[in-house]
């Protein structure tokens, strides 16, 4: 089996003649934590779309895993169904112990028979974590799944989502704007620009990490000063 | 220990403020919202009873209350009152169940693609703009004035609301969760039955209730022709005899199964879409 989770070479897509990802090439490995920052407009959510199977690219190979679920930013929850079904969408039903067991890891236990909207933001968004870890995939695409969220609620779902991540080892990518989000969660951060990266660098800081980490701190600077929001 | 004021004291004037105001939904007691529902009918209803008591309203232009519940009474101990309904009641399920039946299933079709759209659509919206009493007359060349003439008259007449309903419904369904359902594997049948369909529910339920509406007006057209019972037969009769309060009885007992067919659609909603948080 190829140690490869993602590869794509060439990609091209446009929008209304804006090449929105104009050439791209990467590669992930299995089991990478792979982020893409940046401001929106960059092209990130389309490679990340293109990754899912929802957009098809205008030129260019890309080659993704079977298995691969996607968390977006909104839990996009099936109303007519409680949390469990909801977590279960689309498998036999022998899933459901599956489906119980990722609420519980999600820290939902308890809560299969809640319907959709009675759950708060951040209750939601973990339901739909759980949905996209009960299909065990090779390829987690996250687009922005922390954005809608308040700040602590966040905070303890980037733990979460490190600490699943780190367990279930699946390959991932994870669309951002927040720098912190990128340099805590990745191996590696990529930045986009005029649709091909113009950055693209290892993250190899221990883990769990300290975002006093002087090496933390580095790394923040030279992303925020690469997106242009701090100079030297 | 002396305790340093670092603010300033604070103005005791508040001139100009007040406490906001409530721009939320108010809660209402249910036996308040319950009594003035009922408020408006019951009023009308005391205001017909005193007209006709006093005089005011004429026998001949608005039969009393009194000779409507006598006029009822008659109508049900011949038994013909259960007949009657009974006969249109089958007349009105049957048409429904068609006519409802095909409009639901080319809404949903022409909803989720965009072939069925292209296909359906124009002849769907051509057909709606045709009066289905416009039809009356071809249908009774083709079917004579019997019971599948009523009947296809009723589908013919509840298709089309049924249909337009639907497909709005599923047109309205939220495309971000159908991407996230395709996303986990949903295609086809599993997809339109499991996520799209109950989503559309509550614009499926409403055409539902307007269909049922509808039939109600169809059933006077096939009643007036070709029948021997059935609500829509008693208007003729109460026309042709000139009987004001047979008159007032159609319109009452109309009435009343607008009601009863609200009550019973509003309880299917309950029953169906318990995801929908009160």
């Amino acid at each position: 089996m190829s140690d490869l989770a993602v590869r794509i070479r060439g990609l091209v897509k446009a929008f209304d003649g804006r090449r929105v990802l104009d050439g791209v090439d990467l590669d992930i490995r299995r089991g990478e934590f792979f982020v893409l920052l940046g401001p929106s407009g960059t092209g990130k959510t389309t490679l990340l779309r293109v990754l899912a199977g929802l957009e098809r690219p205008d030129a260019g190979t890309v080659l993704v895993p079977d298995r691969r679920t996607t968390v977006y930013q909104e839990p996009r929850l099936v109303q007519s169904r409680r949390v469990l079904p909801n977590v279960t969408l689309g498998l036999p039903r022998a899933a459901r112990e599956d489906g119980r067991r990722a609420l519980a890891e999600v820290g939902l236990a308890g809560r299969e028979r809640a319907w959709p909207a009675t759950l708060s933001g951040g209750e939601a968004q973990r339901v739909a974590l759980a949905r996209a870890l009960v299909r065990d995939p090779q390829l987690l695409l996250l687009d922005e799944p922390f954005a809608a969220l308040d700040a602590l609620t966040r905070l303890q779902m980037q733990q979460l989502v490190a600490e699943l991540c780190a367990r279930h080892r699946p390959a991932v990518v994870l669309v951002t704007h927040d720098v912190d989000e990128a340099v805590r969660l990745a191996d590696r951060v990529a930045v986009l620009r005029d649709g091909v990266f113009a950055e693209d660098r290892a993250i190899d800081l221990p883990r769990p990490r300290d975002l006093d980490d002087p090496a933390f701190t580095e790394h923040r600077r030279a992303f925020l000063t690469r997106l242009g929001v701090v100079s030297h | 220990m002396t305790i340093e004021k670092v603010h300033p004291p604070i103005a005791e004037d508040t001139t100009g403020l007040g406490a906001p105001g409530h721009l939320g939904v108010r809660r209402r007691p249910p036996w308040l919202s319950v009594t003035l529902r009922a408020s408006v009918p019951a009023l009308l209803l005391a205001a017909w009873w005193y007209g006709s008591a006093s005089g005011v309203l004429a026998p001949d232009v608005l039969a009393g209350p009194g000779a409507v519940l006598g006029a009822l009474g008659e109508l049900a101990e011949t038994g013909q009152l259960a007949d009657y309904l009974l006969a249109s009641a089958r007349r009105a399920l049957l048409g429904v169940l068609v006519g409802g039946g095909l409009g639901l299933l080319l809404g949903v079709l022409s909803g989720l693609s965009a072939l069925g759209e292209e296909l359906v659509d124009p002849t769907m919206q051509m057909k709606r703009a045709v009066p289905f009493l416009a039809l009356s007359p071809l249908f009774i060349s083709w079917f004579g004035v019997g019971e599948s003439f009523k009947v296809v008259l009723i589908a013919v007449a509840t298709a089309g609301p049924m249909y337009a309903y639907c497909y709005l419904g599923v047109r309205g369904v939220d495309r971000k969760v159908v991407e996230a359902a395709r996303g986990f594997g949903l295609r086809g049948p599993r997809l339109a039955l499991g996520v799209i369909i109950p989503s559309a529910l509550p614009n499926i339920l409403m055409a539902l209730r307007i269909s049922m509406a509808v039939s109600l007006t169809a059933l006077i057209a096939a009643e007036q022709i070709g029948a021997t019972e059935g609500i829509g037969y008693l208007v003729t009769l109460a026309q042709q005899y000139y009987r004001n309060d047979y008159m007032v009885l159609c319109v009452v007992i109309y009435a009343v199964l607008g009601l009863v067919i609200d009550l019973a659609v509003r309880g299917v909603e309950r029953l169906a879409m318990p995801w929908r948080v009160r």
